[in-house]
């Protein structure tokens, strides 16, 4: 989808036309499904544990982005590689992260992906295909370029999926992998994750451009205005994105619209946010919209969604219980690993 | 084979690893058609291609952040930074994303950033810096700089070959300097990373040393040494990890301890060569630890002042007379 032709979010053809014709079956709209469930149930969870004193540093929720985690993960292939932020932990899920591994993430236990090294969303897992991010948004993104690059020389078609939210969209780092990317026509696909909001700082401060994937055309590579509250639009967008990428295309810039619906993190109650724009967010709930679509379209029957919520939260339920009974870390391995054999 | 300069020395090193391992590709401003600001890499774009010896933007922060990917990928990229100086650029992909990769989630980090460093007159406060201090107290990353012809080649091999992120300090002044020309092995060798060298033998003084201080030393030496005064001179070759067990010995042998460095003073590395002397070899001292380094000021441009900046082969001697007269 070329900028000039990006339709409004609010052109109701979009759903109409482009996504009924997805081929996606049955089974992919329920790992679709459950997989927004499932960050949604494990995320409500995580600020639970953090109100209870059970959890080990901060809580971050990706609420109301749960469409952008699910349905971009998914277009990727196996050989592809992911360079998440900390509102796609759906992704993670996507890739192979279970419930488990991410609790025992969360909880700083010697048997999660970064055996206590780092927190929360802060893991990367080669065996999965993903790169850990940091906590300075936009660094990863030079990261993805250099991984897309490596694909390019080495060939074999692999594609890096990063992200980024408005609010990083301002940093040094994402003109310059972005740039980079597009300089050597790099299989990589960039999504913003455009949220209305970096922490408190609303976008009329951030940039001054009407649409972030306007930057597309001055970086001279494809870009995407989609609806980040539909799976399926976000699927879509990523899925042209990835196969352009594979067919040496390319870097493609996707801004995915969504609200988030808490603060920036469990400590921030989100006060600033403007009333109507978090009523808004909450009417366009991505999860509850999903639902929706698959019970308008007699995908599943009201009992199998029933079947899919309980479900996911027993699959949470049994991470915790699994993660709080892991051990912690030998506090002298904080001494290892510092350095590679 | 003839005798080589450093410079060659470190072209060779790279285009033999280029050939032996297909995953090691360079990166960095102007080093194809160009060969590099310094023309190490020269003929490498039309003996190695496009794909492997990489123009980049001028954007250091994705040099060496595309570089850390390539290296999750498997590759062993050598990125080249135009001057030392512009590190700072690339400061945060090296301290918050590469040196904490693999203690965070276990993924090695091979790469090797290349850094000509140090000033070789009148180049100004942006051409001149010696920035390895601000690395070596970063855990994850290790810090090398040679000083001789034979270690700019073993090291650079060592350093590409080693399967965590090297920041490789190459002084300008050495590039070409005539009295480190010297014949090196036509067969493959290394140097390991982590060992000092002793460039002289001494039994009166240690100068405890890197870089192109190393000369500056060893020609003080020289000079009391007609004065019937025998100094060490240790050549540290590695700063992260560095030989703390060679600065002990000879310490312990001397003891009297000069350090030397061409960066500036507070906070330069021999603060912590002089505090791991004091706590693990103080009672071998007869003088307080001294150290000689550049004045604590941007590198100054004019002649003058950057000579008054710079430490040389006088202030060394000056130093050394002077903890010996303590």
């Amino acid at each position: 989808m070329n900028v000039e032709t990006a339709p409004a979010l609010s052109d109701p053809d979009l759903a109409a036309s482009d996504l009924d014709d997805l081929g996606l079956g049955r089974e992919d709209y329920r790992t679709l499904y459950h997989t927004m469930r499932l960050q949604r149930e494990f995320e409500e969870r995580v600020y639970r544990l953090f109100r209870q004193g059970r959890l080990v540093g901060a809580a971050y929720a990706g609420a109301g982005h749960e469409a952008i985690a699910a349905g971009s993960a998914y277009a990727l292939g196996d050989a592809d590689i992911l360079v998440p932020m900390h509102r796609v932990i759906g992704a993670h899920f996507l890739r192979g992260h279970t419930a488990r591994d991410m609790m025992c993430q969360y909880l700083g236990r010697a048997n999660g992906p970064t055996a206590g090294k780092d927190g929360n969303m802060h893991c990367g897992d080669w065996d999965h295909h993903i790169v850990g991010m940091i906590s300075h948004l936009g660094a990863n993104i030079p990261v993805a370029a250099g991984v897309a690059l490596a694909s390019k020389i080495r060939g074999g078609g692999a594609v890096s999926l990063t992200y980024i939210g408005e609010g990083g969209s301002s940093i040094g780092d994402f003109h310059e992998g972005l740039n980079f990317a597009a300089v050597h026509s790099l299989p990589m696909v960039l999504i913003v994750e455009n949220n209305k909001f970096a922490y408190s700082t609303p976008t009329r401060f951030e940039y001054a451009c009407e649409h972030i994937v306007d930057r597309a055309r001055g970086y001279g590579v494809e870009g995407a205005l989609v609806d980040g509250t539909d799976v399926r639009a976000v699927y879509k967008a990523t899925r042209d994105a990835v196969d352009l990428a594979r067919e040496g295309g390319g870097p493609t810039l996707i801004e995915a619209r969504c609200t988030r619906l808490l603060g920036h993190a469990q400590h921030d109650d989100a006060f600033y946010v403007p009333k109507d724009i978090m009523e808004d967010g909450w009417n366009n709930d991505p999860v509850t919209k999903a639902e929706s679509l698959l019970l308008e379209r007699k995908y599943f029957t009201r009992e199998e969604i029933d079947g899919i919520q309980e479900e996911v939260k027993g699959i949470v339920d049994d991470a915790v219980d699994y993660a709080e009974q892991s051990p912690l870390p030998e506090p002298e391995e904080a001494l290892q690993g510092v350095y590679a054999d | 084979m003839p005798p080589v300069t450093y410079l060659e020395a470190i072209s060779s090193g790279l285009r033999e690893e280029m050939e032996r391992d297909e995953s090691v590709f360079c990166l960095g401003e102007d080093i194809g058609v160009y060969g590099g600001a310094f023309k190490i890499t020269k003929g490498f774009l039309d003996d190695f291609g496009e794909d492997r010896v990489i123009d980049a933007p001028v954007a250091e922060s994705v040099i060496i952040g595309a570089a850390m990917g390539a290296a999750l990928m498997g590759m062993r990229p050598v990125a080249e930074m135009q001057f030392a100086d512009f590190i700072t650029c690339g400061f945060n992909q090296l301290v918050n994303n590469v040196a904490k990769t693999h203690y965070r989630w276990g993924a090695a980090v091979p790469l090797v950033v290349r850094c000509p460093s140090g000033a070789i007159g009148n180049a100004g406060p942006f051409h001149s810096q010696n920035p390895e201090a601000w690395f070596c107290k970063v855990p994850g990353l290790k810090v090398v700089a040679p000083a001789t012809t034979y270690d700019a080649k073993g090291l650079l091999k060592s350093s590409i070959r080693d399967n965590n992120p090297v920041l490789y300090f190459e002084h300008k002044g050495l590039y070409r300097f005539p009295r480190i020309r010297e014949e090196i092995p036509e067969e493959d060798y290394t140097v390991p990373i982590g060992e000092a060298a002793v460039r002289r033998e001494g039994g009166d003084a240690t100068i405890v040393t890197y870089g192109k201080m190393v000369f500056h030393s060893l020609d003080a030496a020289e000079t009391l040494a007609g004065e019937g005064v025998e100094t060490e001179v240790l050549d540290l070759r590695s700063l992260l990890p560095y030989d703390k067990q060679a600065i002990l010995e000879s310490v312990r042998k001397t003891n009297r301890l000069l350090v030397v460095h061409e960066d500036t003073l507070t906070g330069g590395f021999g603060g912590e060569i002089a505090a791991v002397v004091a706590e693990e070899a103080f009672e071998h001292l007869d003088a307080p630890v001294r150290r000689l380094a550049a004045i604590d000021t941007p590198v100054p441009f004019s002649p003058p002042l950057e000579q008054y900046f710079l430490p040389n082969t006088e202030k060394v001697t000056t130093a050394l007379r002077e903890l010996l007269a303590y």
